[in-house]
């Protein structure tokens, strides 16, 4: 039952999404429901429906599957990942759902580079586009902030989302996973850098 | 891998049959909700797989989607669609449903209608792929996930819609698995369910999920709206067009109130409350609310209307309750009536006149209607057997007698119910029984009592019964109590007791005794009436001209369906008898009763220090009136609808409109020219109308207040489709058109005003004196007229609701009771109502500032990016933050901490 009203975010971040893996132009969306979940229209059957699960499909007709995870762990991680974009971030707009969500992903990335640990997966990228617009308020100072202080007391922890490619110059700094957000996210990715208050 | 579960919490069912089911290594600790969560995210309920590596999943899907890839099988785009599917659709919406029947206490099936349209996806897609599993022809992750959502909700295939087949086939194999039957049994146990449900009790409901299911459902709404007719949209035009010239004239009948001929003359009672019982919220939506607000919109109508009430005085618990003060039953009479009175006076209850039993006119009236029974040969005689102490001189209501209980043994028994066993004893019976009052021995004493011949007067109840049923409206409740008590046979009913605090009784060798309170109560309706006025008798003996409302809980139904109308039968005085008996169910609180010896609930004396105003207390009650189930008090909800119901939709919307009239148009009202689309707004607002009329007339109290909060919603969406705050700055064209909207708006708020009166009166009257409604203009016609033509001059437009903070709340849940009343604060140390008014979000200026604030955002970042010069950027940073501080006090927030702003809801 899908519609061709006009498109939702959804499929916008799809489309970002396709051109950052690279793959050619032509697939077709439409939306569905009140919620406008994007279906990718497929030519055998009722097509595709649900972000995460079009977003997936995607990464493996790119063939890029090491950005779904490669141990089964991983793979669990980036799908919970996933999930939590779909659920709570797209779900919560208040001012405090918002401000939850990124006291939940601080404390959860203290101690790592990326979502799924070390290696640079799908979730990281959607997490990036669903929060990216959080970051224009100065609700997310709060995260750099803390992201600052913890680098400064050099202490390895990410914020590749907040600090982007300012991150290079702080001292203990993991720059590798920094470097390699940016370097994928760049040439889709709206520029922008921290405000500081 | 360690997997931890609370039992009891939904989300475990899942991950354990997933398990089971994947045959994973796997180390299951059982924990309850109290554990420490492991990770800032797990909710103490959710379960979390702690993996070897140190990693935590806390995601029920992602670790059912681990035991399977971990032995091998990966996911396909199919089985990731049904995960989505089962997060972001089924996992709300069952939350939702089961949230409903563990705290409000739904039936398996309502629950299950509420999940109609996504049980209806997941038969769609087993029938038209014709697998026997949701993604294939053997079972995966999709499977367990989805039914270890379902099953808390539905428990097995039979509260399943039989029309379903394929998902009754599928659901019913998958339960029958035997790793799914085991993670049930073991999950699932009674205990653990009823940890969970005091738990789920303490959170507010899961109101978002439960909107975000039904507005998945578009199309069907869409289809369930009416289609407008070009005739209606004409209609309405026309109708706007008239104006309040048409709008009849409000009518002010004489005081006292009496029937007047050719009019439509009402007379409505609600359950005379019994004295010395302060009434609590339950009671009071069930009774006086109910009544009041059906008596506003009879007046609204310009029917002759006579309200009236009372309390209810005589009986053993008043001369019980005066022995434990101290006073005279008259003197406990004198006052409670006046903490009844205080109490409705509070809640804004407009009776023509709130009496009591206690008075001259009761006893002759009562009096009269006995003669005319004992002439008529409607009352019988007959002997029992009752305790008599000696020395206090009087029969022992059963209440008054302790004694040895003949079951238990237990000593002290009362004489109507033992305490410890709990049977119920018939006084006489007991051993050893003892005099309360003097601890005196009393003897048992044959005693002579009259009794109603009710299987005599059946004859008449019948015919009566069958005309009324067809002619009025009796709720369904009230005619299915009437009906199986009729069926279970009528036999004669006692209407004397050997009291001092009554009627008496005035017949030779009955003038020691007084008459039992259930025959004497409803009387006080005519005596009370009588005090009002001495032309009492053209609304009580006058079925003609009058038509009867009786308001009450169904547990009153009996006595005002059958007993109280073969009284006035039998008495055979062309009594005015009930045409239209309105019951509601029962109001519970929080999870439980309202108990006052517990202290738990809100009782009416109390709801004034709540800080909340009497017309939220009203809105709410009335917005949760028990009509048709029982229904439940929350404070959370409470929150929740005056948050988003009132602050949000209805507030805001009226609010707006009376903004954009003063800041636009200096004031008065301006020029409209009607667009087609605006004529579609009046006949859609026209409709909601009419459904108001037809549900209120039907007493429907609950529905009809929905319609007003639609026309509100109609309004404010009317309002942010034509954004007559940029339209105004536009050219001549558009600053017509921002005129028309407002224009439209404020007329709408007009009406809104009107409608909302029976709910809400002072703030109907709040937004009269805002918008300077002609009071003229206060009548509730079916038509939807312009009320506030071009020109007219509104008043100081200024909000309406208050924001209610979940501190406040908590506080109060807390001070009320709620399962858990400790010792609670007195009332004076309850935290004050927030005194800021939530300023109007003027949306222009609020528009204009976020405009800003951005612009001068992007210029400090580019000064950045660029490199720019410190005090250049200091200087722009600065203008930065000080149209921040703007932005913060249009939104009517505490501009010190810009850091905590967030996006602005619109």
């Amino acid at each position: 039952m899908a519609a061709a009203a006009r498109p939702g975010p959804g499929v916008d971040e799809l489309a970002l999404l396709e051109k950052l893996l690279g793959l050619p132009k032509g697939n077709k969306y439409g939306v569905q429901g009140e919620r406008k979940v994007p279906v990718l229209q497929t030519n055998n059957g009722p097509g595709l429906t649900g972000f995460m699960t079009i977003a997936a499909h995607l990464v493996k007709q790119a063939k890029k599957d090491q950005l779904l995870g490669s141990t089964a762990e991983e793979k669990a991680v980036v799908q919970q990942w996933l999930e939590y974009r779909v659920t709570r971030v797209d779900g919560g707009s208040s001012k405090e759902d918002t401000r939850i969500i990124l006291k939940d992903l601080n404390i959860y990335l203290e101690d790592k580079v990326y979502l799924a640990g070390n290696i640079f997966t799908l979730a990281d990228i959607l997490m990036y586009y669903g929060l990216h617009h959080v970051m224009a308020w100065p609700l997310f100072s709060m995260l750099v902030v803390t992201t600052a202080a913890a680098a400064a007391a050099g202490r390895r922890r990410v914020s590749h989302f907040s600090l982007g490619r300012q991150a290079g110059g702080i001292p203990g700094q993991d720059t590798v996973g920094c470097s390699s957000f940016s370097r994928i996210c760049a040439p889709v990715l709206p520029s922008f850098t921290i405000q500081s208050h | 891998m360690r997997l931890r579960v609370a039992a009891g919490g939904p989300a475990a069912l899942k991950v354990v049959a997933a398990a089971g089911a994947a045959a994973a290594p796997v180390r299951l600790v059982w924990g309850g909700p109290l554990e420490r969560p492991l990770a800032p995210l797990i909710s103490p309920w959710v379960p979390a797989l702690e993996l070897d590596s140190g990693t935590v999943l806390f995601s029920p899907n992602a670790i059912c989607q681990f035991f399977f890839l971990a032995r091998g099988e990966e996911p396909t785009d199919l089985t990731n669609q049904w995960l989505e599917w089962d997060a972001t659709e089924l996992q709300p919406a069952a939350a939702a449903a089961l949230y409903t029947q563990l705290v409000h206490g739904k039936k398996g099936l309502e629950a299950v209608e509420a999940l109609g349209k996504l049980l209806a996806h997941i038969e769609q897609n087993l029938s038209r792929r014709g697998t026997a599993y949701l993604a294939g022809d053997t079972k995966s992750v999709a499977d367990v996930v989805v039914w270890g959502t379902l099953f808390p909700v539905l428990q097995d295939q039979t509260s399943l819609p039989s029309e379903l087949q394929a998902l009754r086939t599928w659901f019913q194999s998958m339960t029958l698995l035997e790793v799914c039957r085991k993670a049930a049994d073991s999950v699932l146990t009674p205990k653990a369910l009823l940890e969970f449900k005091s738990y789920l009790q303490k959170q507010p409901p899961p109101s978002l999920a439960m909107e975000r299911a039904t507005s998945n459902e578009p199309e069907e709404e869409e289809g369930s709206e009416h289609v407008l007719t070009e005739e209606e949209i004409t209609a309405a035009a026309d109708a706007w067009a008239r104006g309040a010239a048409v709008l009849p004239k409000p009518w002010q009948p004489q005081k006292p109130v009496l029937p007047v001929e050719g009019m439509r003359n009402i007379l409505i009672t609600s359950a005379l409350p019994y004295v010395n019982n302060v009434p609590h919220l339950g009671n009071i939506i069930g009774c006086v609310l109910s009544a009041d607000t059906f008596a506003r919109y009879c007046r609204l109508r310009n029917w002759n209307t006579l309200y009236v009430c009372g309390t209810d005085e005589y009986g053993t618990a008043t001369e019980t309750k005066a022995v434990e003060e101290g006073l005279t039953p008259q003197e406990i009479c004198n006052k409670y009536n006046a903490i009844h009175a205080d109490i409705y006076r509070w809640f804004n209850i407009s009776f023509d006149y709130f009496g009591r039993t206690t008075t001259p006119y009761q006893t002759m009236i009562a009096q009269d209607i006995f003669q005319r029974l004992l002439a008529r040969g409607f009352l019988l005689e007959d002997t029992v057997e009752q305790l008599q102490c000696e020395d206090c001189q009087r029969f022992l209501a059963d209440r008054f007698v302790e004694g040895t209980c003949p079951f238990c043994s237990y000593e002290e028994a009362r004489g109507d119910q033992c305490d410890k066993c709990g049977k119920l004893i018939n006084a006489v019976e007991l051993k050893n029984p003892q005099c309360k009052l003097c601890r005196g021995v009393p003897v048992v004493k044959p005693t002579k009592h009259l009794f109603l011949d009710l299987p005599k007067l059946e004859e008449q109840l019948e015919p009566w019964l069958e005309q009324s049923w067809a002619t009025g409206n009796w709720t369904a409740n009230a005619r299915y109590i009437t009906r199986s008590w009729i069926r279970d046979g009528l036999k004669p009913r006692c209407i004397t007791r050997d009291l001092k605090w009554g009627t008496p009784v005035p017949l030779d060798g009955f003038r020691d005794k007084v008459f039992y309170v259930w025959f004497d109560a409803p009387i006080g309706y005519l005596s009370i009436t009588a005090n009002y006025t001495d032309q009492w008798e053209r609304w009580w003996k006058n079925p003609q001209q009058v038509e009867l409302y009786n308001f009450m809980a169904k547990d009153n139904v009996p006595f005002h369906s059958v007993i109280f109308p073969c009284s006035l039968l039998g008495a055979d005085d062309n009594y005015t008898l009930v045409n239209h008996l309105i019951a509601t169910e029962y109001l519970n609180y929080e999870d439980g009763k309202f108990s006052k010896s517990r202290g738990v609930g809100v009782f009416g004396d109390m709801a004034k220090d709540t800080g909340i105003p009497a017309d939220i207390w009203r809105f709410y009650l009335l917005y949760l009136r028990p009509e048709g189930q029982d229904s439940a008090f929350s404070w959370s909800d409470l929150m929740v609808k005056n948050n988003s119901e009132l602050l949000n939709n209805l507030g805001n919307f009226i609010n707006r409109a009376g903004m954009f009239v003063c800041k636009f148009f200096g004031g008065t009202v301006p020029n409209m020219v009607l667009t087609p689309e605006d004529k579609r707004l009046l006949a859609r607002v026209t409709l909601e109308l009419h459904q108001y009329h037809q549900l209120l007339e039907k007493v429907r109290i609950r529905d009809a207040l929905r319609c007003i909060l639609s026309i509100s919603r109609h309004g404010n969406q009317y309002i942010q489709v034509n954004e007559p705050w940029k339209r105004i700055k536009g050219d001549e064209k558009d600053r017509q058109r921002a005129g028309t909207v407002t224009g439209v708006a404020v007329n709408m708020a007009s009406m809104l005003a009107v409608m909302l009166q029976p709910y809400m009166p002072s703030v109907s009257l709040a937004i009269q004196g805002q918008l300077c409604i002609p009071l003229d203009c206060f009548i509730l016609s079916h038509d939807f007229t312009c009320t506030l033509p071009p020109g007219h001059r509104v008043g100081t437009v200024s909000p309406l609701f208050q924001k209610l903070e979940n501190d406040q709340i908590e506080a109060l849940r807390k001070h009320f009771g709620g399962g858990q009343a400790k010792q609670s604060p007195p009332a004076s140390e309850l935290p004050p109502a927030p005194a800021t008014l939530v300023a109007p979000s003027d949306p222009q200026l609020i528009q204009e500032l976020t405009e800003e604030v951005a612009k001068q955002g992007n210029h400090v970042r580019q000064l950045k990016a660029n490199k720019a010069e410190k005090t250049q950027v200091d200087t722009e940073v600065a203008k930065l933050l000080e149209l921040k501080k703007q932005l913060a006090l249009a939104e009517g927030k505490t501009p010190e901490v810009p850091a905590s702003k967030g996006k602005r809801k619109k």
